[in-house]
């Protein structure tokens, strides 16, 4: 007899999504409660090899308006491409910041690797992101491509995206050597959202 | 085991536009959100263990001095994939108000009082059978600005990892038979009823303990189906 449930049965069929809410930062970013976090915007430890960046920028909503209230979680490969998941060498690739009274979401980490896409083709360099606020029922998933990678110009995911919006999902070096990448819920230079 | 994650069941999250809940207003994405294909970058995700978490993190009646004011109950349920296979070791995050309906918060203005033995978050591994357990007391209904009379029914936040970046969820699990379920707009975003019906607990004589504290069960359903089902066996 097997022990699995029939497929199609109602214990079988996905939990709904709902808000974040306004109300999470003692759980889920407890620093400022004392709390210990999970992960941070210091996403790579000291010995772990690869190049230093920082990738920062503001939360807005269709208004123009910061969003103060939202959750920012980080999901990336090692400079090699490869995904470690289980942190051995002081690196799991994964992050998570709430944004600040000023909407600001700032990261440390290292540059990831291309990597290979679904269809065996390239993906240039990139951070996957999911976006949590009071207002978001459904979380929110965009990606972050670096400027300065030749290899966005063969991207399958950036070529899915029609040309005059793909600047919305490509962070741009200032002089100070930080990638920023505003993202905008709604209206004009909306963000890239993606269903997955 | 390598899984796959089917689109078409996703379709039950509610609309981000949905427009009773006044904060989707200017938070809702405009655009057409543009599909993307499935790649390691999705497929993969963060993997927690023992070292993140400890045995207290689950009872949050028991981080303080004394005993939190309430009615302590317990929360238990199994995580799931969609083919309804245990997903073990993986993370649940919760947290919530306190039993007067408020949060330790800084920003939470409601004037009810908070409570020095509570603070409302928790975090807890699947066992090897998927299963997890909280114990913690009842959260109170709260008002909010929504609207004229805004109130949401009793609700305890779930967040959860599964095996990848496309399984992560966060959720609120709600209690049997509350009357404010049907004006509240965040749980109405939800528009299908059977959808709903899955986020709230039942009550669980089983689970409840004599003498101490009654017991809610919270089963969740994350995305992700085996890629190779083996074949149903067949009785000749
Ligand atoms: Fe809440």
């Amino acid at each position: 007899m097997s022990t699995d449930r029939p497929s199609g049965s109602e214990e079988a069929r996905l939990t709904p999504s709902q808000t974040i809410g306004p109300f999470f930062a003692y759980a889920l970013t407890p620093r400022a409660y004392g709390g210990a976090e999970l992960a941070t915007g210091a996403m790579a430890g000291d010995g772990v090899p690869g190049e230093r960046i920082r990738v920062a920028g503001v939360v807005l909503d269709g208004d123009g308006a910061v969003v103060t209230d939202a959750m920012l979680e980080f999901w990336q490969a090692d400079a090699q491409g490869r995904f470690h998941a289980t942190g051995n060498a002081g690196f799991t690739g994964f992050g998570r910041v709430e944004t600040t009274t000023e909407g600001g979401y700032s990261i440390e980490t290292i540059r990831p690797g291309a990597l290979p896409g679904s269809d065996g083709a390239m993906q240039a360099p990139h951070l996957t992101v999911s976006v949590f606020a009071r207002g978001v029922l459904t979380r929110l998933m965009t990606r972050i491509y670096f400027s300065d990678e030749p290899a966005n110009q063969t991207d399958p995911v950036l070529a899915l995206v029609p040309a005059e919006r793909r600047d919305t999902l490509i962070a741009r070096r200032g002089e100070d050597g930080v990638f920023r990448l505003d993202i905008r819920l709604q209206g004009a230079g909306e963000t890239v959202f993606f269903e997955a | 085991m390598s899984l796959i994650y089917p689109r078409e069941s996703a379709a039950i999250h509610p609309a981000n536009a949905s427009p009773e809940y006044k904060s989707t207003l200017k938070r809702a994405p405009s655009q057409p959100l543009v599909m993307l294909p499935h790649s390691l970058s999705e497929t993969t995700g963060p993997v927690f263990g023992h070292a993140d978490v400890s045995e207290l993190d689950s009872d949050l009646t028991r981080r303080h001095e004394g005993e939190p004011i309430g009615e302590r109950i317990i929360v238990t349920g199994r995580v799931l994939d969609e083919d309804g296979r245990p997903v073990p070791k993986t993370l649940v995050e919760i947290w919530q108000a306190n039993s007067t309906g408020r949060y330790v918060h800084v920003r939470d203005q409601h004037p009810a009082p908070l409570d020095p033995n509570f603070t409302g978050a928790g975090r807890a591994l699947t066992d090897s059978d998927g299963r997890y357990r909280f114990v913690t007391i009842k959260p109170g209904a709260y008002p909010w600005g929504n609207h004229h009379n805004a109130w949401r029914p009793a609700h305890i936040h779930f967040s959860l990892f599964g095996p990848s970046f496309l399984s992560r969820v966060i959720t609120q699990m709600y209690f049997p038979g509350d009357p404010l379920f049907r004006y509240d707009p965040i749980f109405q975003s939800i528009t299908d009823e059977n959808a709903r019906a899955r986020l709230v607990s039942r009550f669980d004589i089983e689970a409840t303990e004599p003498q101490w504290a009654l017991a809610y069960q919270f089963d969740i359903v994350l995305r992700g189906r085996n890629a190779t089902p083996t074949e149903e066996p067949h009785e000749h």
